[in-house]
């Protein structure tokens, strides 16, 4: 059967003609993708350090900069695209970004409203998550 | 050739969608139904991370993560493991060109660093809990050694799996398919664990030691 199959592993390297790719072009995107990820480690770790940054501006680089790390291990080391043959795996992703970001948000909104609403007392202090 | 591909769209236009289903490739299915497994744990991982966060700073008077964390052990196990990933990235592409030495090379080096990775956050849980900043001290800790932990516990689970895939490869060989479906399930894995570690050296490492 010569199928044309539409859809594609996980992880695998797209296989539709018109990005054809051979063992050197595979190497050189892992290679590309190493060389990102670690300049994006090595920001991560020149932002935790630096005096140069406000303080929010040193929380707010590492998420941009841990985000943007996980978009070059997606499309480098997991080959993820926005090919037609890769659109369930996509779709999966999204939703799997979806539910994270409800749990992490709303647990974190949620205790910190908490917090909030706690009598500040002295005798309450160490009772409290946060102090 | 242009022709073919057009009887073959219509073709499949004019077939229920029981066809496309039936066609669709083991590797494809037996991968997307990992991917989905990865997400559901990456979920579970979310679940920690939110935890961790929101006890951060419920230290019960004990020693923070200021105190505690070792920037540099951080940098080095992170290189371990993004080294561990690239060379994974690499026995993916021995494997498709079925070249057996440069699939156990790439795996044993994938194995290697992934095996100094835990190595150095074995001995970073060890010195923690030698000075009493062991899970029971704090929520904060407990929160720690459950989030870092459970990474590491994949990690030992991954490397346990790449050591059973190389004695798989090594009797089945690369031209099994099963066996070359395993290994792409591996590959998915090993990446995940990665982009999971991103997340804990930059949310509990890096942001620890700001505070």
């Amino acid at each position: 059967m010569t199928d044309t199959h539409y859809d594609r592993a996980p992880g695998d390297a797209s296989a539709l003609p018109d990005v054809e790719q051979n063992r050197s072009s595979g190497l050189l995107v892992y290679t590309i993708g190493l060389a990102l990820a670690m300049v994006l480690t090595a920001m991560s770790f020149w932002v935790a350090n630096t005096s140069l940054l406000w303080v929010g501006g040193v929380s707010l680089g590492l998420t941009v900069l841990a985000i943007a790390q996980m978009g070059v291990h997606l499309v480098f080391f997991l080959h993820v695209t926005t090919g037609p043959d890769n659109t369930n795996n996509v779709m999966a992703l999204a939703f799997g970004v979806l539910i994270v970001t409800l749990v992490v948000v709303g647990s974190l909104l949620i205790m910190a409203d908490l917090n909030d609403s706690m009598m500040p007392a002295a005798e309450l202090m160490n009772l409290q998550m946060q102090h | 050739m242009s022709t073919m591909a057009v009887d073959e769209r219509i073709y499949r236009e004019s077939r229920p969608d029981a066809y496309e289903v039936a066609v669709v490739e083991k590797r494809v299915v037996v991968g997307y139904g990992f991917w989905i497994f990865l997400l559901s744990d990456i979920v579970m991982f979310s679940a920690f991370f939110a935890a961790y966060a929101a006890l951060a700073h419920a230290t019960a008077g004990g020693s923070s993560g200021v105190q505690l964390f070792n920037q540099r052990s951080v940098a080095i196990e992170t290189g371990c493991l993004l080294a561990s990933s690239y060379t994974c990235g690499l026995m993916s592409l021995a494997v498709t060109s079925r070249r057996y030495a440069l699939t156990y090379l790439t795996a044993l080096m994938t194995f290697v660093l992934g095996a100094a990775f835990l190595a150095l956050e074995l001995r970073e849980f060890a010195g923690m809990i030698a000075i009493g900043a062991g899970p029971q001290r704090s929520a904060f800790l407990s929160a720690f050694f459950t989030l870092v932990g459970c990474h590491g516990l994949h990690v030992a689970a991954g490397l346990v799996w790449l050591a059973v895939m190389m004695s798989q490869v090594a009797i089945k060989g690369l031209y099994h398919p099963t066996v070359e479906r395993r290994l792409l399930c591996f590959s998915l894995f090993w990446h995940a664990l990665d982009i999971v570690w991103v997340w804990l050296f930059t949310v509990v490492y890096l942001k620890g030691i700001l505070s």
